[in-house]
């Protein structure tokens, strides 16, 4: 049942190479994925979910394609499913192009949802790889601005990563001797502390690279810069989940002595994603660089969690702060580079200078816009607020107050003013923007029209829901803990 | 039906495409191909019938001395397979290549001079079969040497054509040369062993007082083998000549030629990765060929312009794989796939990736004049299905996951590391790495780059059905691989 998930998206994907109507069929298949998603998040435990299709049997290693999800792989799935929807319901595909546009934005969810519903570490790393292609193809081909050099970068950065973070699952795979990542972790007892020690830190650069952890960061302002929409949505929205996705499921629960030997250094390079990404953040000059660079230092919120994770296993909090976390920046971001794209649709720019006063002419879209920065901040009710309050205190869970400050403390008091960061630059960009008197480009533009505002409220559904309720998803948790 | 029959057909096919390719009319040789691949395509169907003397103790012909020099197994059938697909896809490759023939053989305007490229694959093909049933370095030779010979006439084939001729001449030197080294190292493992049965060879190893004289002629016979599998330092001639050559002797070359040296090679080193006192430094060997191989193919391929000539360091680079894994040196168990089956998958998803790499290759060169990477600019705006095809090819030779490529190198490197190969796996990373950024060059080219004045690509259907299954065997064979594995078994 499951597996619809995942071969919905690829099938549709199939369909409009064969001619099949583009935006029709990208609609109808994200809205069906959309329904099964939502049901898999309500009924996940039931068995008939699960199931696993040996694919090579031969002796060399048990290759099984399936899953039998738990409460992570179907929160991811769900946020999946969700910016899925939003993406190929906002953007605009270029005149002729609409094929190549919904066709990639539809392989791309195929392979995130592949890679956060697979059992098997090979379709884990392989559907990522199957998402990353269109990624780098889309931005190469639609996008804006300097978009040859963008996605040169990534697709080398990337490429790159990717190939680090084989290197380490390999090992891996090789010294447990499977493939299934649930055997693996029973038999984590045949990776000993020296290997452990080199696969962590294979794993945390690959991973790194591929989350933008500082300072593997480069590629991703300007990819998101230059990306279209959908693809800077789905991108950093989901696919980039998939390095924080990994290390949680794969590099603590069998590396954590080898993760534990990086931690300091883990927490300062986290420093410079929140402080010193946050700083670049404030600098920016056009508001989808501002959006890409904020993206970059929200991942130190995340990684805070995971060093949270790593300097104490027992630590109860870290894991859901983590997930709840990725699920909400992944909503919010989605909904910032959709909002972003209807920005300069309507105007025509998204320099900051060239902005002003679009409140008067647009009031819908400021208000929209509005809570899509409040989100970013952290505002309490939304979920981001949920997120960065759960990680913030899980940095502290095991300080009993009367011993000195473990580094992991002193990280994530440094990390609070990234809230402050976020601030001034979120509210400097909604102020430049919004406010202010009406200059050429904003006098005449239009308000956010009816088919932008569905994906966009979409979202907000989402982040209020997470926000006012959290336990939607820290429920479905409880079983891994 | 016994195996060597098989052989025996193939050779009467190509005497007979000889003999009637004179009666068929010059305006269109083509057919001439297409009863070559129809013929091949009938052998191939026979494999399945083909047993050795094992199966059938009491037939007459299971007595025949020939088996001393003949042996039909698992690997050999498989080699064999492989031998006629790449053949019967070279040959169709170049039906839809006549003309660019034509235009370089004798009269520029008629097909006259195009008939025996057709039939000389099928000889070739010969060889190659033979090859995989060599159990005496005497009848390898021979065989090796159809190969070798048939292929000297294929490369200089476009005698109007500078290149080619130049290419010709380079693979005659270099391969004549290798030859010699070839002869001179079995004559060395002859004279201080005493046989040349390659099954024989393990009990005369084990009554050998000193290894030298043999391992000095395991080496120089692995000079003449690397010669034909482009294996660094015996790589020179590779890029040269794969850039003059007609485009299928090309693609006949890289797939079929170093399919051929590479089985010679298994067959060869058998027994003395077998015995303790060769074992060691035959593994010493191959490691260093396998990380010069590397290192030279994968990062001189980075700055190539030319795309046949970056399939040439390609090609070269894939050669370093298929060393490592054969440096690995793991025998096949009931949980694990051993060297030599590695090897044999690798090769068979690297002909896949090939051949549809170079279909498209060969009508580009013909359509838009030119083999340089520019020249597929825009082709992802011109021929959206056909660049999507050559993506997926393309990805698969850099080892992107989902695609047979990935599947390769995977087993490639999981049999590294359980044999501890550091160094080999290390250097293998980074080849893999720089493989992603030249063949992405490529894919750049036709997406990213307008195509200014360029004509779409039509192909013609015979290359489009070719594509069309090999892109999707590339697929197909990238997610369920057990059926090119269940013929290992």
């Amino acid at each position: 049942m499951l597996a619809l998930l995942v071969l919905i998206p690829i099938a549709a994907f199939i369909a409009i190479l064969l001619g099949a109507p583009a935006r029709l069929t990208a609609v109808g298949a994200s809205a069906t994925n959309l329904a099964l998603g939502l049901c898999a998040v309500f009924t996940w435990k039931c068995p008939s979910w699960s199931f696993s299709v040996p694919v090579m049997e031969k002796p060399a290693m048990n290759l099984a394609f399936g899953f039998p999800p738990d409460g992570m792989s179907v929160i991811m799935v769900a946020l999946t499913v969700i910016v899925t929807m939003a993406a190929v319901l906002s953007g605009k595909a270029p005149e002729g192009r609409e094929k190549l546009y919904f066709g990639s934005s539809l392989l791309i969810s195929g392979g995130a949802l592949g890679a956060f519903a697979a059992t098997d570490l090979f379709f884990f790393y392989a559907f990522h790889e199957l998402a990353l292609i269109p990624t780098f193809l889309m931005i190469g081909i639609l996008g804006r601005g300097n978009r040859k050099e963008a996605a040169w970068k990534i697709t080398i950065y990337l490429g790159l990563g990717s190939i680090i973070l084989l290197a380490g699952l390999v090992w891996l795979a090789n010294l447990t001797g499977t493939f299934d990542i649930a055997t693996m972790i029973a038999c984590k007892g045949s990776v000993d502390p020296a290997a452990q020690k080199g696969i962590a830190a294979l794993l945390l650069v690959g991973f790194g690279t591929l989350v933008s952890l500082f300072p593997f960061h480069s590629w991703a302002a300007p990819a998101y810069a230059s990306a279209p929409a959908p693809v800077a949505m789905l991108h950093a929205g989901v696919l980039k989940k998939f390095g924080l996705y990994g290390l949680l499921r794969i590099a603590i629960p069998l590396v954590p002595d080898g993760l534990n030997v990086w931690l300091n250094l883990l927490l300062v390079l986290l420093l410079g994603n929140i402080l010193w990404i946050g700083f670049v953040t404030i600098n920016q000059k056009r508001l989808d660089s501002m959006l890409g660079y904020s993206s970059v230092m929200h991942m130190g919120y995340i990684f805070l969690a995971i060093a949270a994770l790593i300097a104490f296993p027992g630590n109860t909090l870290a894991m859901p702060a983590a997930v709840l976390l990725m699920f909400a920046h992944g909503i919010s971001i989605a909904l910032l580079f959709g909002l972003a794209d209807v920005i300069e649709r309507h105007t025509g720019s998204l320099d900051l200078a060239d902005l002003g006063g679009l409140a008067k002419a647009a009031p819908k879209l400021a208000f929209i816009f509005g809570i899509a920065a409040m989100a970013s901040i952290g505002l309490p009710g939304l979920a981001n607020f949920a997120g960065e309050v759960l990680v913030f205190l899980s940095a502290f869970k095991s300080y009993n107050g009367t011993a000195g400050l473990g580094p992991v403390q002193i990280a994530g008091i440094c990390s609070v003013w990234g809230v402050v960061i976020s601030a001034v630059y979120m509210l400097r960009a909604y102020r430049n923007i919004f406010h202010g008197p009406s200059v050429k480009a904003t006098e005449s533009a239009m308000d956010i029209s009816l088919a932008d505002r569905i994906p966009a409220v979409l979202l907000i559904v989402a982040l209020f829901a997470v926000g006012l309720y959290p336990n939607i998803l820290l429920n479905l948790l409880k079983q891994v803990l | 039906m016994p195996a060597y029959y098989l052989e025996a057909l193939t050779v009467t096919l190509g005497i007979i495409l000889l003999l009637a390719e004179a009666f068929v009319p010059t305006k269109n040789k083509c057919w001439v191909g297409i009863a070559a691949a129809i013929g091949l395509g009938l052998i191939l169907s026979l494999t399945a019938l083909a047993i050795g003397p094992e199966a059938k103790p009491a037939a007459a012909w299971a007595k025949w001395p020939l088996w001393n020099f003949y042996k039909f197994d698992a690997l050999a059938r498989f080699y064999k397979i492989f031998a006629l697909v790449t053949t019967i896809f070279i040959v169709l490759m170049s039906v839809d290549y006549r003309k660019i023939l034509a235009r370089f053989t004798e009269q520029p305007d008629s097909e006259n001079g195009t008939g025996e490229f057709y039939a000389l694959p099928v000889f070739a093909c010969t060889g190659m079969m033979f090859l995989a049933s060599a159990k005496d370095l005497a009848g390898a030779f021979v065989a090796l040497e159809l190969v070798t010979i048939t292929f000297y006439i294929l490369v200089a084939y476009m005698r109007r054509n500078v290149g080619s001729l130049e290419a010709g001449v380079k693979y005659l030197i270099l391969g004549a040369l290798s030859t010699g080294f070839l002869v001179y190292g079995i004559a060395w493992v002859y004279g201080s062993t005493g046989t040349m049965n390659l099954s024989n060879l393990q009990s005369s190893i084990s009554n050998l007082q000193s290894p030298i004289p043999l391992l000095f002629g395991i080496a120089l016979v692995m000079v003449g083998l690397g010669f034909k599998i482009g294996a660094v330092p015996m790589q020179i001639w590779i890029p040269d000549v794969y850039q003059g050559a007609p485009t299928p002797t090309t693609a006949f070359l890289s797939v079929g030629s170093k399919a051929a040296g590479f089985i010679l090679m298994i067959r060869f080193l058998e027994p003395f990765l077998s015995s303790e006192l060769t074992r060691g430094p035959v593994m010493k060997l191959l490691i260093i060929l396998s990380i010069a191989t590397l290192l030279f193919g994968n990062l001189a391929a980075i700055p190539q312009t030319n795309f046949k000539r970056l399939l040439a360091y390609s090609s070269i680079a894939h050669a370093g794989f298929l060393l490592l894994a054969l440096a690995a040196g793991v025998s096949p168990s009931a949980d694990n796939l051993g060297s030599t089956q590695v090897v044999s998958f690798y090769l068979a998803t690297y002909l896949i990736m090939t051949l549809g790499v170079f279909f498209i290759l060969s009508q580009v060169r013909i359509q838009r004049d030119g083999e340089n990477i520019t020249d597929f600019n825009g082709l992802g705006k011109t021929n959206p299905i056909l660049a999507l095809s050559l993506t997926v090819l393309l990805a698969a030779l850099a080892g992107v996951p989902l695609t047979a490529g990935f599947i390769g190198k995977f087993l490639v490197f999981s049999l590294a590391v359980k044999s501890n190969l550091w160094a080999g796996v290390g250097v293998a990373f980074i080849a893999a790495a720089a493989g992603f950024y030249y063949y992405f060059k490529v894919i750049r080219a036709m997406w990213w780059s307008s195509p200014g004045e360029s004509v779409p690509v039509t192909l013609p259907g015979i290359s489009k059905t070719c594509v069309t299954i090999l892109t999707v065997a590339t697929l197909v064979f990238g997610i369920w691989p057990q059926p090119i594995l269940a013929l290992l078994k």
